[in-house]
């Protein structure tokens, strides 16, 4: 009895290993917005992580250049090498639009990791986006209110003009400082855009500094805008006068931090982003997590999550603060 | 292929008995295109088992066809002596134009005769600064390159704008199972071909490109013909503009963005001396096909973008290199 | 009228005279343009585009262009950023900081080498050449670097400090690099005999061999400057931002420079061109470059302005030559 017993068992785990032998395993693949991005680097760490602990193959591609139709080709090339997920953080809020379509009439699943498809989310299953980004422009007035004493001027260094996220949490920002009597001494004197190129910000910072000489604090809300920022500040050696704040990566900022240029600012963990994209991907295609508005589902070490309105995913509710108490504990 | 055949038959007879057929059909450029092809074919093959797929490839024709209908022209251009580096440009350009008048309430049809008239209108202004003000062609067309991207990122900013539902999908209209950008360039280039080769005005371009002033002393109206190119590289360029409007849905300043290096590599590839006088649009057809082979290729099988930054440059040179050599052994 | 004339002729008058007026102009707008600190802020603008112009110059002078300055320089300063990233890994220890300056020279020299012989031996044109180089040397960046960018806490300080330090008056060393650079270029091309032998080449390719001149020599020399001043220009990329990125750094710096060196008046036909009007070119772009954000003009304009000001500046090359002979042997510096 207990031999039978034992033989249908090993028959039985036989039967498993082979079945999942046979099932290929999910394969997931990440298409950043280009090559050579330091962003994308902590991403791809997340998904590759949790690839790893949950047995499915990850790749990562990236086109050589941000251009709208740079990614094009790459869709096409995983359509025809027949991935099962496609993650993106799409140089175009609809220049993808029919490729994307051609992928998912394919029954691929396409996440959108890391920015949006703003205003045309019917092109895209799922949205995975670090924060909620109604309270960015909040957060960030808030932050530099802090720096500054609630009180004096302030300017916005973006990216570019359109640049959807950043116009975003520039409505944010605005909002906020009308409506919250808070910041009734602060003033918005200035929103200017750098176009995410280190020597287009530095003009612009430059310019900002001399057609507005009472500046007090300067919200750079892009990565490369407020490295810029920050070196301007750190060479003229006014860091005293003018604070400089904004959404930075840790590795980029850390020298400005030690040496006191810039006090604190903030960012989400990309790293995460790829984390949970790998782990809701692989619950919607085993059925276990439903991509409706208001399901939620666990994710290791983030907790309960919720799909929000437009299928929406945020990893963290808050943004978090970096400065020279924390900096050290972050390697992205 | 003919015209440089005749012009060397003649001096050949006699110094020496002419090669045999076999010979010279060996150590044409085109013959070498061709064996690059086969080659490619076999490599990505090797590369991916995804990548034989002949419906997959021609789909992959349509990403790079807008920009291979212009190299047809632009060959003719280069054959005549000149070149023209800003079609990618015009595409843009254009393609604004006629996205922001139609979005500004204009009938398309209307929009899209405007749109074609700014490509004209660009061709016409490369002819003038080149044949009227007597330029070289290479630094003119690079100014414009620049300017005429820059007029179109004045136009759009850096927002997307949309076209009409009704206006997307040139790609997706199959004619007997290849979609229609690729039927368009296959006649196109049977209808260059013919021009080129077997017309009065085909010779008068070869000998323009090989010597400008016998050309004039011979009759020839070399201003009136290199113009007439100008101004067909435009007109063809504001097409292939509107058709990558159709197939992306949406036109942005970066259209096209770089095209000129491919463009320029698929003269370069079929064997088109940069110096002019020789060259055909056969040639061009198979760089076309060969350059679409190499990049798709190494997509889907997902090698690095700078591995195939590389590669083309690699191909640049060494297609120029064997181009000359190849001329310089036969021609003299 | 006859003053006109001149200034069209004495191109480098006509730029100094069109400086001032921009100035000026953009001045009764936004007074704190005429400042010293404006001064400052262009002055820190140029040093790159400076340096890089003084061997496109002599690359356009000698009758060719190079295209893949650009690359070349990302190229250069990434090997340099990449020997402060992994140089412990490599080689056990830290390098001395000033490591990436001649390393990067070299680099950018053997670059430019690369390009010369390739037009040079092959009798190939250098633009199509080094458009395939631009292509080539750019993928090589990233394949060298993984892709991976080079951040701030790896680039030296002191490197960093050549952008913020200064020797003497409040003025950072990289100006005074770009100035030095700039009259070593003076010194090289009027009182050399290979310097003199470029102006030959450019004027007249055919004739210079028979008058005894090595073509072949002195054209690999001038790709070789121009590829050393460009790995120059990508260490101190590294020095003035602070970080090497593998697609960013360099990528359309080549038009930049281009335009500046068309705008001094270096003519594109070869044989024409100076040092002062390269260097007044550079400012000037250097101007409009400072101006457009004071002035609130947004950047997407920036491009178009670019594209204009290389085709007037080559219709009034044009016009200077249709002047005649008197009026080009007195542009030949």
């Amino acid at each position: 009895m207990l031999k039978k017993s034992l033989l249908l068992g090993l028959a039985a785990g036989i039967a498993l290993a082979g079945a999942a032998l046979a099932a290929d395993p999910v394969k997931i693949v990440y298409i950043g917005k280009n090559t050579g991005n330091p962003y994308f680097d902590s991403i791809t760490g997340g998904f590759q992580d949790a690839c790893k602990a949950k047995g499915c193959e990850f790749e990562f591609v990236a086109p050589a250049t941000a251009e709208a139709t740079s990614q094009i080709p790459f869709i096409e090339a995983q359509i025809q090498r027949g991935v099962n997920v496609i993650g993106i953080a799409p140089n175009s809020p609809d220049a993808l639009n029919q490729v994307l379509d051609d992928a998912r009439a394919k029954g691929i699943l396409v996440l959108t990791v890391n920015g949006d498809l703003t205003g045309n989310e019917s092109h895209r299953d799922a949205t995975i986006l670090p924060v909620n980004f109604d309270i960015v422009g909040r957060d960030q007035v808030e932050m530099v209110g802090s720096l500054i004493g609630y009180e004096g001027e302030i300017a916005i260094l973006s990216a570019t003009t359109e640049a959807p996220d950043q116009n975003k949490w520039i409505v944010g920002m605005n909002d906020t400082l009308k409506n919250d009597p808070k910041y009734a001494k602060m003033k918005l004197v200035a929103t200017v855009y750098g176009d995410d190129q280190p020597e287009k910000s530095t003009t612009e910072m430059e310019a900002l500094l001399s057609n507005y000489p009472d500046l007090k604090g300067v919200i750079a809300p892009t990565t490369v805008g407020i490295a810029a920022a920050a070196q301007v500040v750190q060479s003229r050696g006014i860091a005293d006068k003018v604070h400089v704040t904004g959404l930075g990566l840790p590795s980029e900022m850390r020298d400005f931090i030690k040496d006191g240029t810039v006090k604190a600012f903030q960012l989400w963990s990309p790293y995460n982003e790829g984390w949970l994209a790998v782990h809701f991907a692989l619950g919607v295609l085993d059925g276990s997590i439903k991509n409706e508005v208001g399901s939620t589902f666990e994710v290791p070490n983030l907790g309960k999550i919720t799909i929000n309105a437009n299928n929406s995913i945020n990893t963290q509710a808050e943004l978090t603060t970096f400065n020279a108490d924390n900096i050290d504990q972050f390697n992205f | 292929m003919s015209a440089s055949d005749l012009q060397s038959a003649p001096s050949a007879q006699e110094a020496a008995p002419p090669r045999p057929a076999w010979q010279v059909l060996l150590i044409r450029p085109e013959t070498m295109t061709l064996a690059l092809l086969v080659l490619a074919v076999f490599a990505g093959a090797w590369l991916s088992p995804f990548f034989l797929d002949i419906s997959y490839i021609l789909r992959s024709f349509t990403l790079y066809a807008e920009f291979a209908i212009v190299a047809l022209v632009l060959t003719m251009v280069i054959i005549a002596g000149e070149i023209d580096l800003s079609p990618a440009a015009n595409m843009a350009l254009s393609a604004c134009v006629f996205a922001w008048l139609q979005q500004a309430g204009l009938p398309v049809p209307a929009a899209v005769a405007v749109g074609l008239a700014a490509g004209l209108a660009m061709g016409a202004f490369n002819g003038l600064m080149v044949i009227g003000l007597q330029l070289p062609s290479i630094i003119v067309t690079i100014g414009t390159l620049t300017l005429y991207r820059g007029l179109a990122q004045i136009i759009a900013g850096d927002k997307s704008i949309r076209v009409p539902e009704w206006f997307i999908g040139v790609d997706k209209i199959m004619v007997l199972g290849v979609p229609l950008p690729v039927v368009i360039f296959i006649v196109l280039a049977l209808a260059l071909g013919f021009l080129l080769s077997r017309t009065i005005v085909g010779r008068q371009i070869y000998q323009i490109g090989t010597n400008e002033v016998a050309a004039r002393h011979a009759g020839i109206r070399s201003a009136r013909i290199k113009f007439g190119l100008f101004l067909a590289v435009g007109l063809v360029s504001a097409t292939a503009g509107m058709m990558t409007a159709s197939r992306l849905g949406s036109v942005r300043y970066d259209l096209g963005l770089g095209g000129e290096l491919q463009m320029v590599l698929m003269a370069m590839l079929g064997g088109t001396y940069i110096f002019g006088g020789r060259g055909t649009i056969l040639g061009t057809f198979l760089a076309a096909w060969l350059l679409v082979l190499v990049s798709t290729g190494m997509i889907v099988a997902n090698v690095l973008p700078a591995v195939q930054l590389v590669v083309l440059g690699i191909l640049l040179v060494v297609s120029i290199i064997a181009t000359n050599f190849i001329y310089s052994r036969t021609q003299r | 009228m006859s003053l006109i004339r001149t200034l069209l002729v004495r191109r480098e008058a006509g730029i100094a005279v069109m400086i001032v007026l921009f100035c000026l102009a953009v001045g009764a707008f936004r007074p704190q343009f005429l400042t010293l600190d404006q001064l400052r802020i262009i002055l820190l603008l140029v040093p790159l585009i400076m340096i890089a112009a003084m061997g496109q110059m002599m690359v356009i002078v000698a009758r060719h262009v190079d295209l893949s300055i650009g690359s070349t320089l990302g190229f250069s300063a990434m090997v340099s950023g990449m020997l402060y990233r992994f140089d412990v890994d490599w080689f056990g220890f830290d390098v001395p900081w000033w490591t990436g300056i001649p390393v990067s020279i070299v680099v950018g020299a053997g670059l430019g080498l690369v390009n010369g012989l390739l037009i040079q031996l092959f009798r190939l044109p250098a633009i199509i050449v080094t458009l395939g180089t631009l292509s080539l040397y750019r993928g090589l960046t990233f394949i060298i670097s993984n892709a991976k960018q080079i951040d701030r806490q790896w680039i030296p300080s002191e490197l960093k400090g050549l952008s913020q330090t200064s020797p003497v008056f409040g003025t950072p060393w990289i100006i005074f690099i770009a100035f030095g650079v700039a009259l070593a270029t003076y010194l090289f091309l009027m009182h050399t005999r290979m310097g003199r032998q470029i102006y030959a080449i450019g004027s007249n390719p055919v004739a210079a061999p028979l008058r005894g001149i090595k073509v072949t020599q002195v054209t690999l020399v001038v790709f070789t400057i121009s590829g050393a001043l460009a790995g120059l220009a990508g260490i101190l990329y590294a020095s003035r931002w602070g970080f090497v990125n593998p697609s960013n750094t360099g990528s359309g710096f080549e038009f930049q420079v281009i335009a500046a060196v068309v705008i001094g008046g270096v003519s594109i036909n070869g044989g024409v061109g100076s040092v002062l009007g390269t260097v007044l070119g550079v400012l000037l772009l250097g101007c409009v470059a400072a101006a457009l954000p004071l002035l609130g003009i947004p950047g997407t304009s920036q491009a178009a302005i670019y594209g204009a000001v290389i085709l007037v500046a080559l219709v009034i090359d044009r016009t200077v030559r249709r002047q005649g002979i008197a009026g080009f042997k007195r542009v030949q510096p």
